[in-house]
């Protein structure tokens, strides 16, 4: 008896009452199938939930847990603070999941998973029971790697926006307020960190902000990493031809610690700094919730997970996604990524639900666009293919590449990849 | 739009032909290739405005444009450098799939 009930409990009323809505509609598939509890509606958990209704002819049921009323993307949200998009156009509904697809969303946050008993724990105070779970909680920061950044306010005043959101618009507003001539000061961790060129293509939209409404302004990338970690040198011609004397990069700058008070940063082995701006990306790691439950096997940091399903090695019945996990080689923490694993996953949970062998011969690929001015954009693609001798994702020999030259037609194509990808994942 | 060498199209038909009849991939499993297609080409391989939609597609049109791709004949921003990463039968899969779906 796989199927699992509701376990009520004090304070499940929304999510039993949002359930209700999905049991009385006709594309449910009813009360008696299986179900699939999905935590995190971003491109990895909103695509698992939609691909598991879809290949499961919408025979097995699936709550999609997620604390924000809407799906903000973070590819596109560099040009927010470019200020060629706004935040509406980075905004995308959950409505279609529900509507066209049966799953039922609920808006909450999971605090706690019981993987014996397979219940996970609402911050509403319910609880729900599951056959199999999907988490994709994204990551969290290592506050605890820049001690400063903890004392009160800090976190206010000197901001990450690397998860697009109210960050994204506060930054922004830090930008316009600037006076002309200020330093903004971007830094980057070292690697595995999340959208590896995304860093880069920010400091492209920024300075092609200064260039147009604040030209005697700077724009300094502070990289921990040895050089450039993605797109190295279609990002370097960007910045050495089209925004020269504003874009000032230099790597091997490993941030240790913030004094948000008087704005300074301050490194490993470099002197202080000190910035009107300052955007700091910290170190990430798997979400909390995963850390948590004791699913960050690789140095606390990352979930390993087997590749053919996804589900964890440290927990059965528990599917990882997107960011969270421990990559294969060549494997980069992107949404588009994080899409792909969601649909090797969806298929695996169907067939694992089904008394069905999964897949053996999962494929992603990869491709991820970065604006290196309002119009112009490059791609850097790849393909990964399951190693059966390996156990892992290996990129396939030959596959993939990077543009030759920043392009318009490529900037129309990552806006059709936009659009696409956000409709794939969530329409 | 698509221009190609009619008699290369007729020799390639012939090869396929002679594969199509060889083997059969679970169709489980083609799904799921196709579905990495579908992040840029549709869930159902219908596309948001920008990209190509590949449902309904002539199959051995298809065969022969990734064909083309895969071998550099065909000039591309991306499409050639993402090709290289299936197989001949993997990308005839793939059109077949694209082919049986409904425009």
């Amino acid at each position: 008896m796989k199927r699992r009930q509701f376990v009520q409990t004090a304070g499940a009323g929304s999510v039993l009452g949002a359930m209700g809505m999905v049991t009385g509609c006709a594309t449910s598939g009813g009360s008696g199938g299986a179900h699939v509890v999905v935590v995190g509606g971003g491109f990895g958990g909103a695509t698992a939930a939609k691909y598991i209704r879809l290949w499961s002819d919408q025979s097995i049921r699936v709550t999609l847990i997620e604390p924000n009323a809407a799906f903000v993307s973070c590819p596109i949200s560099n040009l927010v603070l470019g200020g060629t998009k706004t935040m509406a156009d980075i905004t995308v509904s959950y409505d279609n999941l529900a509507k066209r697809h049966g799953v039922n969303v609920v808006r909450d946050m999971v605090t706690s998973i019981d993987a014996d008993k397979r219940t996970v724990k609402l911050a509403s105070g319910g609880e729900l029971g599951y056959d199999r779970l999907v988490l994709s909680p994204g990551v969290d920061f290592m506050w605890e790697t820049l001690p400063g950044m903890s004392k009160p306010g800090a976190q206010d005043k000197v901001l990450h926006a690397w998860k697009a959101g109210p960050q994204t618009v506060a930054l922004r507003k830090q930008l316009e307020a600037m006076p002309d001539g200020g330093v903004y000061a971007l830094t980057i961790p070292l690697g595995p960190y999340r959208c590896p060129p995304g860093p880069y293509e920010r400091a492209c939209q920024v300075a092609s902000y200064f260039s147009k409404a604040k030209p005697k302004s700077k724009v300094l990338i502070l990289d921990a990493n040895d050089d450039v970690t993605s797109k190295g040198p279609l990002f370097k011609k960007a910045w050495a031809e089209r925004y020269k004397g504003i874009v000032e990069y230099r790597p091997k700058h490993n941030l240790v610690d913030v004094d948000a008070a008087t704005g300074t940063l301050k490194f490993e082995f470099n002197d202080d700094l000190k910035a009107a701006v300052l955007n700091v990306l910290p170190a990430i790691r798997a979400g909390d919730i995963a850390v948590k439950t004791g699913l960050a096997t690789a140095n606390k940091r990352w979930c390993e997970i087997d590749f053919l399903t996804h589900e964890a090695k440290a927990a059965k019945n528990i599917h990882i996604l997107g960011d969270s996990i421990q990559v294969a080689p060549l494997m980069p923490k992107s949404g588009h990524m994080a899409n792909q694993h969601g649909k090797t996953c969806a298929a695996a949970v169907v067939a694992l639900l089904t008394g069905k062998q999964p897949n053996t011969l999962p494929i992603y690929t990869n491709t991820c666009y970065s604006f290196v001015s309002a119009d112009e954009a490059v791609h850097v693609a790849s393909v990964h293919r399951y190693d059966a001798a390996q156990k892992t994702m290996l990129t396939v020999p030959g596959s993939g590449g990077v543009s030759s030259a920043a392009n318009e037609l490529e900037g129309g194509y990552a806006m059709g990849w936009a659009r696409n990808i956000w409709a794939d994942t969530l329409a | 739009m698509m221009r190609w060498n009619r008699i290369a199209a007729v020799g390639m038909l012939t090869t396929l032909c002679g594969w199509a009849g060889a083997q059969a991939v679970d169709p489980v499993q083609v799904r799921g290739w196709a579905s990495t297609c579908a992040t840029c080409h549709g869930t159902a391989g219908i596309a948001q405005p920008g990209m190509e939609s590949l449902a309904g597609v002539n199959k051995d049109e298809m065969v022969k444009k990734m064909m083309d791709f895969k071998a550099g004949r065909k000039p591309a921003t991306l499409m050639h450098q993402i090709a290289k990463g299936y197989s001949d039968e993997q990308l005839q899969a793939l059109a077949a799939h694209y082919a049986s779906l409904k425009k």
